[in-house]
């Protein structure tokens, strides 16, 4: 498994071969078609990040001190930037994905999605996923 | 003689900025207008040439802030045709207007079982500060409802209406729909059986009739930032006599009379109900944007809307699987769509790498959208500077953001 750091490195080595941003919206749509699909259980209640305007589910699960992570979202978008955010975290120990720093999405120049008032629920993703992390690490402590 | 749209478009220096390497294409002014050079000059003025706080001074800048100040306030009173300038009051915007009614409206004349009459087309901020006062004083919080088209159920409205009605409180023009409601009738059914009547003008004192003597309206609520003026300043005009019976909404400086260890007294008309130091330069700005419409035809200015809202109505309904939401009998200035299938995120996301402002969301209006059995719209809204050519940008637009969601 690469670490957090390599992958990120990778995902703005990806989208600096897309200076448009056509291209860039194009390619995250891709990533959020191409991602397994979430199986209908984990579309639940309990599972959804509340955005303003769209919906995430983020469902969770911690195995021996490792995150892993499926989500879906009813915006492609959306969805794209959650597909970034499950390669970077989904399959990394608890404790590394506590201690991420995300730069990489003002680096490929998409930190509006983060900052937008929390408009699409991916602000409330992340913190969530470092909640989760946090309880992972604890359970395997 | 018509509107001289290119003079027009070259007093608003934003507009010919670039968003995204694209030219600005900007269809958000429901949300907020942009600002002629004349506003950004003379607030610029102000700062730079008479800043000082006012009606107490006995200094040469003072005395200038205070004359700007209360001139602004006439200008606002004969836009809006009101009798007196008194009984205009400065508030930060519409929402704070509306509350100010809520609160002090509602201590004075609202007790248990009476009732309260809003309708389901309203903003958030004409919604919730009726909902908290019938909370308050234990009174009946009754909704008009809309029909398929996003008119208001007028019928419904007549059942409401009771010996027990204190106040009905509508939007002129809805925000997420566009419709105009028939203001005078909504108003002459509560004067009728003695009501009062509150009418939010945020999305119509641009865009439409905005004289509240023949409305006869008794508070009316708008926003300078909705009217090419600065953010941070709104009015709320009220009838003297309903002023003069309510009590303060908040306390402090400017507002008194005399103050004593045993009790305070107030300050006459309209310093009773401006609490400290005001936002001095936000009505000389607001007169500023006033001044600037009042050197155009006003009339000239709403044909040129209906004519940009009609194009835009026809050119949208070209796109396969786009529905408009509000087929309203008399519309103005909003363009509220979606596509099939097509997240209203997702659409506005891409116009914007267009360089075309939207807004996306339920726009304050949950209620509607609920009603509607959708989470949200794809809203463009026009103002004066808007012309056939940034409604073509749109639907180029959208048809390039359709390639890229594979459609």
């Amino acid at each position: 498994m690469s670490t957090i750091k390599d992958i990120q490195d990778q995902i703005i080595e990806n989208f600096s071969f897309l200076p448009e941003w056509d291209e860039r919206y194009a390619y995250l749509i891709e990533l959020g078609q191409k991602q397994e699909p979430m199986p209908e259980a984990y579309r639940s209640e309990e599972n959804i990040v509340r955005g303003c305007q769209s919906l995430v589910w983020l469902h969770r699960e911690c195995r021996q001190g490792v995150i892993y992570l499926q989500s879906d979202s009813d915006s492609l978008i959306v969805r794209g930037l959650a597909a970034l955010l499950l390669q970077i975290f989904s399959g990394q120990p608890a404790e590394e994905a506590l201690e991420a720093d995300l730069t990489f999405f003002e680096e490929i120049g998409l930190n509006q999605h983060l900052s937008s008032q929390r408009a699409n629920g991916l602000l409330a993703m992340v913190e969530q996923i470092k909640a989760f992390a946090a309880q992972c690490a604890d359970e395997k402590a | 003689m018509t509107l001289d749209i290119n003079k027009i478009r070259s007093d608003f220096p934003i507009l010919q900025s670039t968003v995204h390497g694209k030219p600005l294409v900007y269809l958000d002014n429901a949300a907020t207008t942009q600002k002629p050079q004349s506003v950004i000059d003379t607030i610029r003025d102000y700062y730079t040439g008479y800043n000082s706080n006012i009606h107490r001074g006995t200094h040469h800048l003072s005395n200038l802030a205070t004359e700007a100040h209360e001139a602004a306030r006439r200008t606002v009173q004969h836009y809006i045709n009101a009798e007196h300038d008194h009984e205009i009051i400065f508030t930060r915007g519409t929402t704070e207007a509306v509350n100010l009614v809520a609160f002090s409206f509602g201590e004075a004349f609202v007790n248990p079982g009476d009732d309260v009459i809003v309708t389901e087309l309203e903003h958030h901020s004409n919604f919730v500060p009726w909902q908290m006062m019938c909370e308050r004083r234990g009174a009946n919080f009754k909704v008009i409802p809309f029909d398929e088209n996003g008119d208001l159920r007028l019928d419904v409205y007549e059942d409401y209406l009771s010996d027990k009605t204190r106040i009905v409180a509508f939007n002129h023009v809805s925000n997420a729909l566009g419709t105009v409601n028939p203001a005078r009738e909504i108003i002459r059914m509560a004067h009728d059986i003695g009501a009062a009547v509150l009418v939010d003008a945020a999305q119509s004192v641009q865009h439409i009739d905005h004289d509240v003597q023949a409305l006869d309206a008794d508070f009316y609520a708008f926003s300078g930032h909705k009217i090419y003026g600065p953010t941070g300043i709104g009015v709320l005009y009220g009838k003297e006599k309903w002023l003069n019976a309510m009590p303060p909404y908040q306390g402090g400086g400017e507002m008194i009379d005399q103050v004593s260890l045993e009790k305070t007294t107030y300050n006459k008309l309209p310093f009773k109900f401006e609490a400290g130091t005001p936002n001095i330069v936000g009505p000389i700005g607001l007169a500023a944007a006033i001044d600037y419409l009042n050197d155009l035809d006003f009339n000239e200015i709403v044909t040129h809307e209906d004519d940009a809202l009609a194009y835009g109505r026809m050119r949208l309904l070209e796109i396969d699987g786009l529905k408009i939401y509000g087929n309203a009998k008399h519309r103005t200035s909003i363009l509220a769509f979606n596509i099939d299938g097509i997240h209203h995120y997702d659409l506005g996301t891409l116009l914007d790498t267009k360089g075309v402002a939207v807004r996306t969301g339920h726009h304050c209006t949950q209620p509607i959208m609920t009603a509607l059995g959708i989470d949200g719209t794809v809203r463009a809204s026009l103002a004066l500077y808007n012309t056939r050519e940034d409604i073509d940008a749109l639907v180029t637009s959208i048809h390039q953001v359709l390639k890229i969601l594979g459609r």
